[in-house]
């Protein structure tokens, strides 16, 4: 070897030991690689100094991270804000749960570290139980979300999704929903979802968390636009209007965050209570079509329940059995927790075990609690 | 770093949408940014009630005063930490806290203001390598960079502060 050799080789040292200098000063170095730079540094007076001012400044950071704001703050510190100047262009009503409970994911996301990020949740729905890890979850709520985007204008996460914007219908009132078409509810979402999570395999969760953002804050901003929320949503095995759209995609947010809660071990605080309320009155209104795939409809006004729900979400509703008719007689009451009830809907509780004050027609009750986990999907 | 170009930086983008009076603007501005607020109202004031009601004050002043901020002039984050701080110890004043008391919870809160104020990707890297206590293969595997880059992070980040708080030493 040549002098000149010996020269470029020691440089070479010298500056993979200086790009360590950094990572060495937090004490994020292996013991290994700390101790040759350790012997590096005696020989070595201008990567000495810089070690020196390096540490004095990492000696400067507090141990402690600062406490995360309590979940609560968000909602004071934007009704304090909006109090002061109300908005041009606020975000819509039905919108706001989604834009509310995204937000709350994305702040528990913000605190998992790497080993939490490999934790595998388990997602129940009444056809079984997904097992997924977080960052696959949000690919999840990424590709359903996606069934929004393109009649907002936005583009579809899935890849290979042949782009048809769907026909604008006028604001439908009272029950939105119809019978689902033929297949299963589950196919069409979890093909959309295994394509994209093929796409997104081997990115960082971080790269995975930040697409979902993206797609949820620029769907948001879109309701904001369009204050009607009349347009129709094709999530394939139904069609909802915009606005409750966003309302079923609010509450799949926060049943799948709080599956990744459970995951790992975070609490996960529910609903605010006129969140809560828009999701308990959307799943009321979708209940009757499960029913009705549960048997052949009825001729004339058939049996009706009537659905109590205590708690924050506090409500009443009336609930057709035969069809989608509530003018026929009231057979049964159901008093349910409005928190409970959603979880139900979610497959997340055993009909057959759920505290219920129940009056009238045992059957016709047990009929509307095994009808509710059907609602449930991935 | 976010700089001007042709295609305008997240700070410019968000500071249009809230002189437009966009509720989704102010909702993304706190998902971003309160962690910073809070967190070094928190450390100032050490109290979590006097915490929360300056998070609320400060975001409301750029909700209602959009014009103050002019993003020719620094980061968002940067502005916001500073108007946090200055309200932070300013609150202090008002508690007649006595100066030596003042100056160590400035001084205490002034590494932390630097290291909120970096860019995001040396932000995110110097939380994980020191408040988490990863080693920097690790930082570098989370972040999804090579390792030759979380270890140039660091690096950077730390001189960045170094320079910083020098500079602040001097002015004192």
């Amino acid at each position: 070897m040549t002098r000149q050799d010996d020269d470029r080789a020691a440089e070479l040292r010298h500056e993979a030991y200086r790009s360590l200098l950094g990572a060495w000063a937090l004490d994020a170095c292996p013991r290994r690689e700390a101790a040759e730079l350790a012997q590096h540094l005696a020989l070595c007076p201008d990567c000495a100094e810089e070690a020196t001012r390096l540490r004095n400044a990492a000696g400067r950071l507090s141990p402690d991270e600062p406490l995360d704001p309590a979940g609560s703050l968000r909602q004071q510190v934007l009704d304090w804000c909006l109090a002061r100047r109300p908005p041009q262009l606020p975000v819509p009503a039905w919108a706001a749960p989604y834009a509310t409970e995204t937000a709350k994911l994305d702040a528990l996301l913000r605190d998992l570290g790497p080993e939490e990020w490999q934790e595998v949740a388990e997602l129940p729905w009444y056809g079984g139980v997904q097992r997924w890890r977080p960052a696959e979850v949000l690919g999840h709520l990424t590709a359903v979300d996606g069934y929004l985007a393109p009649g907002l204008g936005l583009p579809d996460p899935v890849p290979g999704t042949a782009v048809t914007a769907p026909a604008r219908v006028p604001a439908q009132h009272g029950p939105t929903s119809r019978p689902p078409v033929q297949g299963s509810p589950a196919a069409g979402v979890l093909e959309r979802t295994s394509r994209l999570l093929a796409v997104q395999a081997g990115l960082a969760p971080g790269t995975v968390r930040a697409q979902w953002r993206r797609q949820g804050h620029a769907l948001v901003r879109s309701a904001a636009l369009r204050p009607q929320g009349g347009a129709t949503v094709d999530f394939g095995f139904a069609r909802l209007p915009l606005r409750d759209a966003f309302v079923d995609r609010a509450f799949e947010c926060w049943v799948h965050g709080d599956d990744i809660a459970r995951a790992v071990d975070y609490p996960y605080p529910p609903p605010l209570p006129r969140h809560l309320r828009l999701m308990v009155d959307l799943a009321v209104r979708m209940l009757p079509v499960a029913l009705a795939a549960t048997r052949p409809p009825v001729a004339g006004p058939g049996r009706v329940l009537r659905l109590v729900i205590e708690g924050p979400a506090a409500g009443e509703w009336l609930i057709p059995l035969d069809g989608f008719d509530t003018g026929g007689p009231q057979v049964a009451e159901l008093v349910l927790d409005g928190l409970e009830f959603c979880n139900l809907v979610a497959a997340h509780r055993d009909p057959d075990r759920i505290p219920a004050g129940e009056h009238g027609d045992r059957a016709a009750i047990r009929e509307v609690l095994r009808a509710a986990p059907l609602l449930s999907r991935p | 770093m976010e700089t001007a170009g042709p295609v305008p930086s997240w700070d410019e983008q968000i500071h249009w949408r809230l002189a437009q009076g966009e509720e989704t603007a102010l909702a993304e501005l706190y998902d971003r940014l309160a962690p910073l607020v809070h967190g070094l109202a928190g450390r100032i004031l050490t109290d979590q009630t006097a915490a929360e009601q300056l998070t609320r004050e400060v975001f409301g002043q750029l909700w209602e005063h959009p014009e103050s901020f002019d993003p020719r002039q620094g980061s968002l984050r940067a502005w916001l930490g500073s108007l946090t701080r200055r309200r932070a110890l300013d609150r202090l004043r008002l508690d007649h806290t006595d100066d030596r008391e003042l100056r160590r919870r400035a001084g205490a809160a002034r590494a932390q203001y630097v290291v909120d104020s970096l860019p995001d990707p040396l932000r995110e890297t110097i939380a994980l390598a020191w408040f988490d206590g990863r080693s920097y293969q690790e930082t570098a595997r989370q972040l999804g960079i090579t390792d030759q880059a979380a270890k140039q992070r660091l690096r950077l980040a730390l001189q960045l502060l170094a320079t910083e708080l020098a500079d602040e030493e001097d002015e004192s």
